[in-house]
């Protein structure tokens, strides 16, 4: 990526994200005015928050604008400059970047125009614009392109669409051309726009400096009608001018996912484009995705060919950005096959996206199905359309006003300047669905597996032979027992708790799947994870397959395909696909087996085979190819089925025919939900792991899955179970529907050498070498070797497995009974000596290799140091911490007694996500200290209140963990007794369910203002971010300290000791030795490292782990496994059943009486550990840790490793050292500047002093902004401090803003406090809010109707614990998302409201969007459902009823809070309501969660046989009759 | 993985010895049966742990976590499977092995281990009465032929394993039917015989060859079995007793307890002993406080003696787990087995310090004394005493294999302690010798055997096939 430094050590370019703030400004009439861009630049300046500055506080990370070209500005410039323009359309103007040094430049400008006139255009002219390097930022000036512009003139009688085309070709040519050339300095070529409609201003700028760097945009002459502006916020500080938005059409905020896979996928279709509007030029285009570009550059190449092609932008973006349109009841059928019609050309482009679109006519914006990133936008009466990720970017007179609203997921917002109005979302998609037949083709052309006839024969089940071929395929007996019996029997998977402790695939003794060879890529920070449970509607697993279509065209053909409800085929249906000849679907099967005696070899000779054979296949019209490994004989052996797959797959992409054909798998191999992920991540439409059901056959068949369980019950589960799974991984990437998921390739492989996977597994990071064929074919080898050996009676069937559960012949665990019991006997006996047995158990690996670091030795000095010389134990034992464990998962004893060992000896412990008893702030009489110094803010919040937070002195947000990454988790609700729900703000015996996502992080400039949230909150403690190690963590963790937190963990994979599901215990994240190491090498590379602390943790157990850790760059080091064990844990990895034998991981009193664990075992621990750091440290030389860390030439790769597959390990990225100047320092010495000194709480606090101090009551009136964030948090800090969570008496401290308020208006606000607000506000008020009372209502003077316009922004109450908000308005998406106890009133409120609320109480009196109340499990929520709509279709009804409001006791419930609402916000709505309530009451629905009527004993709702909601409906139904 | 709150539902429970007064009347073994359901319930508290120590506590490594829930899920086919996997004769150790996997067991921690060793009994009783336990002859012969010296645990261990890998064994046995310990050692109300038999006769027809009453070294000269096999193990055990130096140890009446439990087991097994030691009206001493001991003890009262004592050197243990052996180790403590049950009188910090005999050359009084701890064992002044005594047995231990015969010529290296030395493949000093079990490794349990005897199988079979 231009701009960006190339590939080194970990550091991988392709790894970068950003994300930012985005707005346009339109005038509806298309009147231009220079009026709209000084709008378009106010509104960039007033989202400079949202935006992000490197380590030169004067360059931001990029900004740009977008108008339509200023034709009379031009005019009057070309004059001057000698050449005339012709009339507006008549010309384009490209905006260029040209290399700097003159000789190169004129070269790239020779060129340009000599394409321009093989294109059959004339060049009018160049004209160097003038700019002013003063006002921009040292990094940007240095890396500033030289900027001209290019005038281009059309051939005569060309239309301007056909100009545009021709643009567009000439651009393309000429960045092919100039990017295949040698052009010296070619990187700084790059042409922002070149168009005869639009231009694009934009650079390596802060939003206040773009105007007065491109200085003619405030030239009165330049005009516009309209404006699109974007911030950007990177996580890099590296200067890039290319990478600012807006492109040509698009600027967008948040991430796509699937870029991987789209851009892979359009790539491979290129070679069945065609296009009568281009003719012959289409080829000129290809790539079209140029290389290398962001995912918002990749997307907006995609919308350029498909809107040139002859598609309106509005359908492109339709096409490319689908609403959730499969499981929406609520859509017509006609729309529905618009949609279904383009899934089948195309796959979605994933990912929280907020879109601003233009091609210079219309302008307008769209959300991804999700609704995941802010759009608000408002419409004047004198015809202004403003949109921007935030309300109030603009100051618009209330009264001015004639609509607020927002965007919403799936819909549009289109101004189109040439019709001169908005067009509603209805109308643009009727107009779409109404184009062509759509439904009349699906049905016509779409195939379905029913619709197949059946098939004369199918594969029998053969258990007599399928002992021998499950060996074959390396099955063990914990497949069966661990992974496929819960499978079958559940129809979930299992679930695992702490951790993992194997050998990496690489370093296994064992033979492997080549599957675990793959680890998960997750989503952190950059975008967040999905919740497929509880937001099933936007997820999918549905797909389309079949020979892919020149998606330019559009005719009933294109939907001719299969589609499959999901990708796991019995063998019936495979049968059917083989046999298949409808049209042109045709079916050709090809066998994946090699000949095992001949090795590595013959596997190579038979994938080149294989790739022939598909080649061949393609070229005689097969549609689907079935790669089969049916048949393993004493000879053959299969190939691995991920193996075959990837290299069919990616030869077919290299010859560009990979789209005119389906891949499916029909393997003994894929068994587990790892396997059908990675199959499908590589490409396979569909897979038949034949063996695998022939495995649940045999294992019902032998009544192994308990009574009552038939195979085909069993199958049924199985399928489940790992449709489920699938949905879980595509979910954690942040991916929605397998159609986009599939060849998405979201894995990162560890220990495969770089030769193999650049062939087969092209695009996918391994990086540190490894193994190859030959270790495959070897592994193969063993496999085929067991499965003819005889199967004795006196044997188990399979091999036993080892990876779930030690066995001493299965898979090396550190954790064993050796070292679990040498710790434990080290730590309760004080005996050094004995710890040090244990620590050579562990360090030792020379026979069984396990982690990365084993394979590591370390340098001594040439002088070591005299022990007495290092640093004490003392000192070292504060940079350790106690892993993240809840009080909830483990037991009151055992957390205490870790946080009274780290109180102890000055490390830290963590709360964990589960809150903190207050009692335990306070010392005890012994002085011991019970509360943990780590407060964790998760996804859940719970317990997160103001007083929780004071009393912290680091608040970490746990944006993914170990065991898990990218998932939520449960507590189940036999574990909530009474006070951990008094902890954690729920009810007892209520399941607690924590989402994937945190709702207020879903990128990385929402990061920035939590981390700012809790800044303010209190002000005393450091902030740090705890991530997962995974390819990219590096990158993440520069966006982190760019956000300002003050340390970033680094987990590795292995650690965790929550509960997890198997699949993600194994398969996701890497180890943290890579992590950290890419961590520490990104941070360096950006000149951030010097600003945060870096902390990692992950099964840490010697002091030789923490030397390694130390030396890659860590300062700080968690630990929670080990702790546990000296506290008595045996590693039963049962913490998820509550049976937890020694009393550690359960809340069951009779076993949490088993705890024995002492305070003292712990402290032993640590203080072993550094006793063990200082012994290293005298040896390499260091007096101090400091001197240590980052250290990386201390440590070099063991030489001789003779392992089979150790010995392709190569660790010199990981021991890579960026070659940085010394001045750039390799650890933290300067304190992050989290600008709190802007905070308007300053003022606030000053304003309260009175009420502060004495209790006094104050009350202010004050003026507020957007940028005026987190109002209130630091005030509620202040009280929290002086007054705990008792806070001061109702309104004691009273402030009225008026104004549009920023983010996080009333964050975690404490009792004794009332904000009102007369205007509106943006996402996140009242967050954590914690006794605070919240008013907010449109301002007294604006003129439309507060129930139907926007007043408050997304994720409104997320997490509040206490308190009452009222809002005489509308609000966004999530509104009380995670309530745990606040009270609120709202006049409507978008989709997932009330999500995961599990106290509280939330009245909404009007329309509510979907999926309300899903995984609701406590509290209350009354919405007022005039139309019936909500209680037939829009509430998740999965773990709520909907009653009727006939109980006195909630009529009055009701009634009350309505008056309040009245009273409190004057609500001209509330006021109708009750003037009517006797006829309004039929109408109000109860949502009650059965979680909380089953703890109160009430049974489930029955409806009764006519109920208000019917009533409602049929009336409904007689009025439109 | 048994039942997941089995451990809070279900105690620990054994299935009882028969009664002392019935017991100590015949020779049969003393527990009783155990129903089927009885130890299901016992298998579902198995915790299925992560982590589970009693696999690693066991020197087979048996598989008990997966085996005890095969048991608690009614599918005793695979668990004999399972259990075979890594233990050739779990009726042995099912009946004789003092189970470290119980001392290990995760449950134990803090509440009554899970009763491994009855499950294990179970499992492979229930496999015999089904008729699933089977000859498994090789389906092909390797044309090696290897000679194994000594048929206790570890050369049966070694010769089934051997032979099942194709290759063609013979096991030789100085004494008239082989077994070794388990036959001539272990007493029949620990172990019936017709539970060797039974697996003897698997054995034979699995086609292992026997040739008992050949004392090799003797009959056979080393060389002779070089020449006729392509390797030998020896597995001849450590018969050699610890021997008490003190005077009066020459007079009749003094007898190692090797001596005298054989003669029993030959008469149980219903051959006449000229003149056998026997406890019968006797004043019994048996000096050693271990299971040979214990054995002596049993022994004794069946034999109706007038008294026996049991005197051991090392104090008397705590009642439970001793500190200096935290778990899972195998705990210091007293243990009460079914022997001392049935009476006599235990006493610990006791040294005999010389016999004495009456006019015809019989023992007739012990003169012993306190001692303080290991390993001084200081006599306490003061504490001198005389018991009358009939019959004293020494049950001491062993100190290694015999030396000479077989040993010496096959020039094999003895460790500093003794034992037959050998690498990590259990080969010895001499190319293509290779030793297992109590002449390898010191007196040991027979579970130690089978692992010893199981592992140098592997070794010699790796040996042939290279």
């Amino acid at each position: 990526m231009a701009g960006l430094p190339v590939e080194q050590g970990l550091y991988d370019p392709r790894n970068e994200h950003d994300a930012c703030g985005i707005g346009f400004v339109v005038n509806i009439q298309g009147q231009q005015s220079h009026e709209i861009i000084l709008k378009g630049l106010q509104i960039l300046i007033n989202l400079a928050h949202r935006g992000a500055c490197g380590c030169d506080a004067e360059t931001g990370d990029g900004a740009g604008i977008l108008i339509q070209i200023p034709h009379k500005f031009f005019a009057r410039e070309c004059a001057q400059l000698g050449f005339t323009l012709p009339p507006v359309g008549e010309y384009g103007v490209g905006m260029v970047f040209l290399p700097v040094e003159p000789s190169h430049r004129l070269l790239a400008e020779g060129i340009l125009e000599r394409i321009a006139r093989e294109e059959g255009l004339t060049v009018l002219g160049w004209r160097d614009i003038p700019v002013n390097v003063d006002a921009i930022g040292r990094v940007a000036r240095a890396s500033q392109p030289y900027i001209e512009q290019i005038f281009i003139r059309g051939a005569s009688g060309m239309t301007q669409d056909e100009l545009e085309r021709k643009l567009y070709v000439v651009r393309k040519r000429a960045e092919s051309e100039i990017a295949a050339s040698d052009l010296p300095a070619k990187n700084f070529f790059y042409i922002p726009s070149l168009s005869s409609r639009t231009i694009v201003y934009k650079g390596l700028l802060l939003a206040p400096q773009i105007a007065e760097f491109y200085n003619e945009l405030t030239d009165p002459d330049t005009v516009s009608a309209l404006c699109l502006v974007h911030q950007r916020f990177s996580t890099n500080t590296f200067p890039s001018w290319q990478l600012a938005h807006p492109y040509r059409y698009l600027c967008h905020n948040g991430e796509i996912n699937t870029v991987r896979g789209n851009v892979n996928w359009m790539h491979a279709r290129t070679k069945v484009l065609a296009s009568q509007l281009f003719g012959d030029d289409l080829k000129k285009l290809f790539p079209v995705i140029t290389a290398g570009g962001s995912d918002t550059a990749s997307l907006d190449n995609a919308v350029e060919l498909l809107t040139l092609a002859g598609r309106s932008l509005p359908h492109v973006m339709t096409m490319l950005i689908p609403e959730a349109w499969d499981a929406d009841m609520t859509m017509r059928p006609e729309k529905k096959a618009f949609y279904e019609y383009h899934a089948s050309l195309m796959e979605p482009w994933d990912g929280p996206a907020a879109v601003a679109f233009t091609d210079g006519r219309v302008i307008g914006a769209t959300l991804d199905r999700n609704g995941l990133r802010p759009g608000r936008y408002l419409v004047t009466h004198d015809g202004l359309v403003i949109m921007a990720s935030e309300t109030g970017v603009l100051p618009v007179k209330p009264e001015e006003v004639k609509f607020k609203g927002r965007l919403q997921p799936g819909r549009m917002l289109l101004v189109d300047t040439i019709e001169r109005r908005i067009i509603p979302d209805d109308e643009i998609k009727e107009r779409l669905w109404s184009r062509q037949p759509y439904g009349e083709w699906l049905k016509a052309s779409q195939i379905t597996l029913d619709s197949l006839p059946e098939p004369p024969r199918v594969y029998e089940s053969d258990l007599d032979t399928i002992v021998m071929r499950q060996r074959a395929f390396g099955y063990t007996d914990e497949d069966l027992r661990v992974l496929m019996q819960p499978m079958a029997v559940t129809g979930d998977e299992a679930i695992g708790s702490m951790g993992t402790d194997t050998p990496l695939a690489c370093l296994s003794d064992k033979p492997q799947p080549l599957f675990h060879y793959f680890k998960q890529l997750f989503a952190q920070v950059t975008n967040p994870a999905i919740d497929p449970i509880r937001e099933e509607l936007v997820m999918s697993l549905t797909s389309y397959i079949g020979t892919e279509r020149n998606i330019l065209e559009e005719t009933s053909q294109h939907c001719h395909t299969l589609k499959l409800p999901h990708p796991l085929l019995t063998n019936r249906d495979l049968e059917k696909l083989r046999r298949v000849s409808t049209s042109d679907l045709l079916a050709n099967t090809l066998p994946m087996l090699f000949r095992v005696a001949g090795g590595e070899k013959e596997l190579e000779r038979a994938l080149d085979g294989l790739c022939r054979s598909a080649s061949l296949a393609v070229k005689s019209r097969y549609t689907l190819l079935i790669l089969s490994d049916r048949g393993t004989d004493r000879e053959y052996a299969p190939i691995p089925s991920l193996l075959a797959l990837s290299a069919v797959h990616n030869h077919l992409v290299r010859e560009g025919t990979r789209t005119q054909v389906a891949l499916i798998i029909e393997s003994g191999e894929p068994r587990e939900v790892m396997h059908f992920a990675l199959l499908i991540g590589y490409g396979a439409s569909a897979v038949n792991p034949y063996l695998a059901i022939e495995t649940l056959e045999d294992q019902a068949t032998r009544g192994n899955l308990g009574s009552g369980i038939t195979f085909e019950t069993a199958l049924k589960n199985y399928k489940k179970a790992v449709n489920k799974g699938l949905l879980k991984v595509i979910s954690k990437m942040g991916i929605s529907t397998l159609q986009s998921y599939r060849g998405a390739q979201v894995f990162e492989a560890i220990g495969l050498n770089k030769s193999m996977v650049e062939r087969y597994f092209t695009g996918t990071s391994s990086r540190i070498e490894g193994i190859g064929l030959d270790v495959l074919a070897r592994e193969a080898r063993m496999k085929h070797d067991h499965a003819f050996q005889h199967v004795s009676e006196a044997d188990t069937e399979l091999a036993i497995g080892g990876n779930y559960q030690y066995r001493v012949h299965g898979e090396y665990h550190l954790f064993n009974p050796l070292t679990v019991s040498k710790l434990q006997h080290a730590v309760r006996q004080s005996s050094f000596e004995t710890f040090q047995e244990y620590t050579s158990l562990i360090n030792n690996q020379s026979r069984e290799l396990c982690t990365l670091r084993g394979l590591m030795d370390l340098k001594p000095a040439d002088k070591p140091v005299p022990i007495e010389e290092v640093e004490p134990a003392t000192e070292i034992v504060k940079r350790f911490a106690t892993g993240a464990m809840s009080y909830g998962s483990i037991s009151k004893e055992a957390h205490e007694t870790l946080a009274i060992a780290m109180n102890r000896i000055g490390g830290r412990s963590n709360t964990g996500e589960g809150g903190e008893d207050e009692a335990r702030f306070q010392r005890d009489p012994n002085g011991d200290w019970r509360r943990s110094a780590i407060k964790q803010v998760a996804s859940a919040r719970f317990g997160v209140t103001t007083n929780y937070l004071v009393n912290a002195d680091e608040l970490q947000i746990k944006i993914a963990q170990g065991a898990k990454p990218g998932e939520g988790g449960q507590l189940p609700g036999h574990k909530v007794d009474e006070t951990i729900a008094r902890v954690r703000h729920s009810i007892p015996g209520v399941q607690l369910i924590s989402p994937p996502p945190h709702h207020d992080i879903y990128s990385i400039e929402d990061l920035a203002q939590l981390i700012y949230d809790l800044k303010n909150a209190n002000p005393k403690a450091r902030i740090s971010v705890k991530l997962v190690a995974e390819v990219g963590v590096g990158t993440v963790a520069a966006g982190v300290a760019k956000a300002h937190a003050d340390v970033v963990l680094i987990s590795g994979h292995d650690g965790g000791t929550g509960a997890s599901p198997l699949t993600s215990l194994k398969h996701a994240g890497i180890p943290w030795e890579l992590g950290l190491a890419e961590t520490q090498q990104v941070l360096v590379m950006n000149d951030l490292r010097s600003r945060i602390r870096v902390q990692t943790d992950g099964k840490l157990q010697t002091g030789r782990d923490v030397t390694i850790a130390a030396l890659l760059g860590a300062e700080e080091f968690g630990f929670s496994t080990a702790p546990l064990v000296s506290m008595g844990c045996i590693m039963m990895r049962k913490c998820h059943l509550n049976t937890c034998p020694v009393g550690i991981a359960t809340q069951d009193p009779a076993l949490r009486k088993k705890f024995q664990g002492q305070p003292e075992n712990v402290i032993n621990f640590f203080f072993f550990i550094a006793e063990e750091v200082r012994q290293w440290m005298s040896k390499l030389g260091f007096r101090n840790m400091d001197e240590m860390v980052g250290r990386v030439d201390r440590i070099e790769m063991r030489k001789a490793i003779d392992h089979w597959k150790a010995r392709g390990l190569d660790f010199s990225t990981i021991l890579y050292n960026p070659q940085v100047p010394r001045r750039v320092g390799r650890r933290c010495m300067i304190a992050q500047d989290h600008g709190l000194e802007q905070a308007l709480d300053y003022k606030l606090i000053d304003h309260a002093r009175e009420a502060l101090e004495n209790g006094t009551r104050v009350e202010f009136k004050m003026p507020i902004r957007n940028v005026h964030r987190t109002v209130g948090a630091m005030l509620s800090g202040e009280i929290a401090r002086r007054y705990g969570s008792a806070g001061l008496p109702e309104d004691t401290i009273r402030f009225d803003f008026n104004g549009s308020a920023g983010q996080s208006f009333g964050a975690f606000l404490a009792k004794g406090v009332t904000l009102t607000l007369e205007g509106d506000a943006n996402d996140y008020v009242g967050k954590g809010l914690s006794g605070g009372r919240l008013i907010v209502y449109p301002s007294r003077t604006s003129t439309f109707l507060p129930e139907e316009n926007m007043l408050v922004g997304n994720v409104v109450l997320y997490g509040a614990t206490s308190g009452e908000a009222y809002f005489n308005g509308m609000a966004g998406e999530r509104f009380a998302v995670r309530n745990s106890g606040a009270t609120a009133v709202v006049e409507s409120v978008g989709d997932h409201g009330c999500e995961y609320m599990t106290k509280g109480l939330v009245l909404v009196l009007g329309r509510a969007g979907r999926n309300f109340a899903a995984g609701m499990t406590g509290g209350i929520a009354y919405v007022l459902d005039e139309t019936g709509e909500f209680s037939s279709v829009l509430c998740n009804r999965a773990s709520v009823d909907l009653e009727p409001l006939d109980d006195p006791i909630d009529m009055q419930t009701v009634q009350k809070l309505i008056e309040k609402h009245v009273e409190a916000t004057s609500s001209p709505r509330g006021q109708w309501i009750l003037e009517n309530w006797g006829k309004m009451i039929p109408k109000f629905v109860k949502i009650f969660p059965h979680e909380y009527k089953r703890v109160l004993g009430i049974p489930k709702f029955v409806p009764r046989p006519t109920t208000h909601i019917q009533q409602s409906a049929e009336r409904q139904e007689a009025a439109h009759g | 993985m048994g039942k997941v709150t089995g451990f809070l539902e279900h105690t620990r429970e054994l299935p009882q010895r028969r009664a002392v007064v019935e017991r100590v009347n015949d020779w049969f073994e003393v527990y009783q049966d155990f129903a089927d359901e009885k130890v299901q319930t016992q298998g579902a508290r198995c915790m299925d742990c992560g982590v589970p120590f009693c696999h690693n506590g066991c020197p087979l490594n048996n598989v008990i976590p997966d085996w005890n829930d095969l048991v608690y899920r009614d599918r005793w086919r695979e668990a004999i499977r399972a259990l075979h996997a890594t233990n050739n004769f779990p009726e042995f150790t099912g009946r004789i092995c003092p189970a470290p996997c119980e001392a290990a067991c995760v449950l134990g921690i803090n509440e009554p281990p899970v009763a491994i060793k009855v499950i294990e009994k179970q499992i492979i009783e229930h496999g015999f009465r089904e008729g699933w336990i089977r000859p498994e002859p090789p389906l092909e012969r390797t044309g090696k032929r290897v000679a194994i010296v000594g048929s206790g645990p570890a050369g049966l261990a070694a010769a089934q394993q051997l032979n099942r890998a194709g290759h063609s064994v013979t096991v030789f046995e100085k004494a008239d039917r082989a077994g070794g310990l388990l036959r001539y050692g272990i007493p029949e109300f620990k172990m019936e015989k017709w539970v060797l038999d039974r697996r003897l006769k698997q054995m034979i027809a699995e086609g292992v060859e026997f040739r008992t009453n050949v004392h090799v070294g003797e009959a056979i000269p080393g060389e002779e079995l070089r020449e006729d096999f392509n390797a030998i193990l020896l597995s001849g055990g450590a018969e050699q007793p610890r021997d008490l130096k003190v005077p009066g140890r020459e007079l009749k009446g003094v007898h190692f307890a090797m001596e005298f439990l054989p003669q029993q087991n030959r008469v149980c097994a219903g051959d006449t002993v000229a003149s056998q030691i026997l406890a019968a009206g006797k004043r019994v001493v048996i000096i050693g406080g271990g299971d040979t001991g214990a054995d002596c003890l049993g022994t004794s009262h069946r034999q109706k003696p007038m008294s026996v004592h049991q005197f051991e050197i090392m104090p008397m243990p705590p009642g439970d787990r001793s500190p200096q052996t935290p778990w899972p180790l195998w705990p210091l403590q007293l243990r009460a087995e079914s022997s001392h049950e049935e009476g006599g009188i235990r006493d610990w910090s006791l040294a005999t310090a010389s016999f004495s005999g009456d006019e015809h050359g019989r023992v007739s009084k012990l003169h012993a004394v306190r001692v303080g701890p290991a390993p001084k064992f200081e006599p306490m002044a003061g504490t001198e005493f005389t018991m009358d005594v009939d019959l004293v047995l020494l049950a001491m231990g062993f100190t290694g294999p015999v030396r000479g015969g077989i040993i010496e010529q096959l020039s094999v290296n003895l460790d500093a302690r003794g034992n037959v030395a050998t690498d990590a493949g259990y080969m010895t000093s001499s190319p293509g010798v290779f030793a297992a079990g109590d002449l390898r490794r010191g007196q040991s349990l027979v579970v130690w055997a089978i692992a010893e005897g199981r592992n140098a199988a592997a070794a010699i079979d790796r040996y042939l096939r290279n």
